[in-house]
C-alpha cells in the first residue's frame, strides 16, 4: 500500500514511518481504519460499543512493536476514539502512537484520544506519542488526549509525549496508578509559538510499596503562546517520586508550572524542581564564539533542550 | 597580526556610574609566537580576552586583525575571521552533547577530527562524545571539553583562559605539548594563554603582566620572572592549601 504525500509526511513526522511497518499496526485516518493488522502475539480488534480499538499483547511477548498513528486531514472533522491497551505479564513492547493533523480550511479540526493502559506485572512498555499539526488554513488544529495508566507490580513503563509544532490548542490529561515495585517515567516535550495554547495535567498516584515515578517535563514557549503545566505526585506508601519541570520562555509567552506533592505515608520520598527562565546569555555567547549567528545559537539551544 | 590600540573597557557599577576595567591597552601579537597573559586575580585578563572576542564592547580604542579593523564586529563575525576563545568558566547546556559542540566548533562533521580533539585533551572519545555538556560533568572535564573546541576550530588567534584550572598535571603536560606543536613557529596562527602555571609560562615567547587593567610588564620569561615570582609562589601556596586541606 502506498500513502499519498500528505499522509506520508504526517506519518513520517509523528511515527518515523515511510511504509507500513512490521508487526501489529493500526492506522486511523479521518475517523476510519486505513490499515489494521494484528501479529501473532499482538491482537488488535475494534471496540464493539464505541469507536476505537483494543490492543492485546500476549504475556511474554518480547521485543515487538505496535504502531497506532492517527491522521486527520478532513476539514472540520472532530475525531473521538477510545483505545485500550492490555500488556500481558512479562511482555516487553514498544508502542508508537501519535497524531498528525493537516488542515487547509477555516474550520477547526481535532482529535480526542482516550487511552487506557493496563500493564500487567513484570511487563515493560515504552510508549511514544508525537503530536504535530500542518497546513495553512485558518482552522485550528486541536488535540485533547486523555491517558489512564495502571502499572502492575514490578512492571516498568516509560511514556514519552512530544508536541513540537503546529498544534494550536491542546489539553492533555494523564492519570497513572503505580503498584508495588513498579516504575513509571513520563517525559514531556512541548514547544508552543504564535498564539498557541497548551495545558498538561499529570497526576500520578504511587499506591504500592517500593513503587517509583518520575515526571520530566521540558518546554519552550515563544511569541504570544500560553502554557500551563500541572504535575501532581501522590505517595500513598513507601515510595519515591520526582517531578522536574524546566521551561525556556521567550517573546511574550506566559508559562505556568504547578508541581504538587502529596505524601500519605512517612516513608514516601517526593521531590520536585521547577524552573522557568530565558536562555542564558552566556550560552548564546559561547555558541556565537564558535561561529553561529545569534538566531542559530537560539535554535541550537532549543533543539537540544527539547531533545 | 592582532593589534590593540588604546583599548579601554568599562562596566556599569552598582552606583549607576562607570567603572574602568581596562585602561588604554596597546598590544600587538605576531604570528608564530606563543603569548602568556598573567597577573593577579581581577587584573583584567578575562576582560581583555572578551574584548578581543567581541563579548565586551570597548569604551575607547580600536582592534585590528591583519590590519583590518574588527572593533565593530559581532562575536560570530569575529569567530569567522579566525578568533577563538576558550572560556575561563564555560557555560553548561541542557541537552547539547560534547559531540554537538565539537561539530559546531569544527563547522563540519569530521568524526575522526572530533575524536582527535578529545584525545588531545586527555579524554576518551567513546566515553565523552554522547554526554551532555551539563551538570553531569566535573569542572575539570568542562575545561578540557572547552579547550578541545578551541583546538578544533583551528583558528588564527586562539585564546585559552586559564586552561590549567581544575586540570591534572599530566593533562597540562600533554596540552603544553600540543600547543607547542600546533602554534610555536607556525606562521599562520597565534596562541594567547592566560595562565599562572609555571610549566606553561616558560614555553611562551612573550609574557604580558596585567594588573588593575594596565600592562605592568612585558617581556620574555627570563625578563619577567623576577617580577611575577612572588605572585606565582603565593598562588601556589593557596592552591596547595585548597588541594590538600591543610595550612602550610
Ligand atoms: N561584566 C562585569 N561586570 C562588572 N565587573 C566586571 C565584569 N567583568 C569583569 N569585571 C571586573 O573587572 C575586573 C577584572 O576582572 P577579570 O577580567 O575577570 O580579571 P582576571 O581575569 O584578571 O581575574 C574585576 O574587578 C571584575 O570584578
Ligand atoms: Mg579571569
Amino acid at each position: 500500500m502506498k500513502f499519498n504525500q500528505i499522509d506520508s509526511d504526517l506519518l513520517n513526522t509523528i511515527a518515523s514511518i515511510t511504509e507500513v511497518p512490521k508487526g501489529a499496526v493500526n492506522i486511523r485516518k479521518d475517523g476510519q481504519p486505513l490499515i489494521r493488522m494484528s501479529s501473532p502475539n499482538i491482537i488488535i480488534k475494534p471496540k464493539e460499543d464505541k469507536p476505537g480499538i483494543d490492543v492485546i499483547v500476549k504475556p511474554g511477548t518480547k521485543n515487538e512493536s505496535v504502531h497506532i498513528p492517527v491522521l486527520v486531514t478532513q476539514a472540520g472533522l472532530q475525531d473521538l476514539v477510545y483505545n485500550t491497551f492490555e500488556i500481558g505479564e512479562d511482555a516487553d513492547v514498544t508502542i508508537i502512537a501519535g497524531c498528525g493533523i493537516h488542515n487547509e480550511s477555516h474550520q477547526d479540526s481535532g482529535h480526542d484520544g482516550i487511552h487506557e493502559f493496563i500493564i500487567k506485572p513484570k511487563a515493560r512498555v515504552r510508549y511514544v506519542e508525537k503530536h504535530y499539526g500542518a497546513g495553512s488554513g485558518r482552522g485550528k488544529k486541536v488535540l485533547n488526549p486523555t491517558t489512564v495508566v495502571r502499572i502492575g507490580s514490578e512492571a516498568y513503563a516509560e511514556m514519552e509525549m512530544v508536541q513540537i509544532e503546529g498544534v494550536d490548542d491542546t489539553y492533555r490529561k494523564t492519570i497513572a496508578y503505580v503498584e508495588d515495585k513498579a516504575h513509571l517515567k513520563i517525559v514531556e516535550r512541548l514547544l508552543t509559538h504564535r498564539r498557541q495554547s497548551a495545558q498538561s495535567d499529570i497526576e500520578i498516584s504511587i499506591e504500592g510499596k517500593g513503587g517509583s515515578a518520575q515526571i520530566l517535563s521540558r518546554s519552550v514557549g515563544k511569541d504570544e503562546s500560553y502554557q500551563v503545566f500541572k504535575a501532581s505526585m501522590i505517595g500513598k506508601t513507601e515510595c519515591t517520586g520526582h517531578v522536574e519541570c524546566d521551561s525556556i520562555i521567550m517573546g511574550n509567552a506566559v508559562i505556568k508550572a504547578i508541581p504538587s506533592l502529596e505524601a500519605e505515608n512517612s516513608e514516601a520520598v517526593l521531590t520536585h524542581e521547577a524552573a522557568i527562565g530565558k536562555i542564558a546569555g552566556e550560552q548564546l555567547i559561547k555558541l556565537m564564539s564558535l561561529g553561529l549567528t545569534e538566531e542559530e545559537a537560539v535554535n541550537t539551544i532549543i533543539e537540544g533542550f527539547l531533545r | 597580526m592582532l593589534r590593540l590600540e588604546q583599548v579601554s573597557m568599562s562596566v556599569n557599577d552598582s552606583n549607576g556610574g562607570n567603572k574602568d576595567i581596562l585602561h588604554n591597552i596597546d598590544l600587538d601579537f605576531t604570528s608564530g609566537k606563543l603569548y602568556a597573559i598573567t597577573g593577579p586575580n581581577g587584573g583584567g585578563k578575562t576582560s581583555l580576552a572578551k574584548v578581543i572576542m567581541g563579548i565586551y564592547d570597548l569604551s575607547a580604542g580600536q582592534i585590528f586583525l591583519h590590519d583590518e579593523e574588527i572593533s565593530h564586529l559581532t562575536v560570530s563575525e569575529r569567530a569567522h575571521k579566525g578568533i577563538a576563545y576558550a572560556f575561563q568558566q564555560p557555560p553548561r547546556f541542557k541537552g547539547l552533547t560534547v559531540s554537538d559542540l565539537l561539530k559546531i566548533a569544527y563547522g563540519d562533521i569530521d568524526i575522526m577530527g572530533l575524536r582527535k580533539s578529545l584525545r588531545d585533551v586527555g579524554l576518551c572519545p567513546e566515553d565523552y562524545l554522547d554526554r551532555d555538556v551539563g551538570p553531569g560533568l566535573s569542572g575539570g572535564e568542562m575545561k578540557r571539553i572547552e579547550i578541545a573546541q578551541v583546538l578544533a576550530r583551528q583558528a588564527t588567534i586562539s585564546i585559552f583562559d586559564e586552561p590549567e584550572a581544575g586540570v591534572d598535571l599530566w593533562t597540562i603536560q600533554r596540552l603544553i605539548g600540543i600547543i607547542v606543536n600546533r602554534f610555536k613557529d607556525n606562521p599562520n596562527c597565534t596562541a594567547i594563554i592566560i595562565t599562572h602555571n609555571e610549566n606553561v609560562l616558560p614555553i611562551c615567547d612573550e609574557i604580558i603582566v596585567l594588573e588593575e587593567g594596565r600592562i605592568r610588564d612585558r617581556g620574555t620569561y627570563q625578563e619577567i620572572w623576577p617580577s611575577i615570582r612572588e605572585d606565582i609562589e603565593c598562588k601556589r601556596r593557596l592552591e596547595c592549601r585548597g588541594e590538600f586541606g591543610y595550612e602550610i
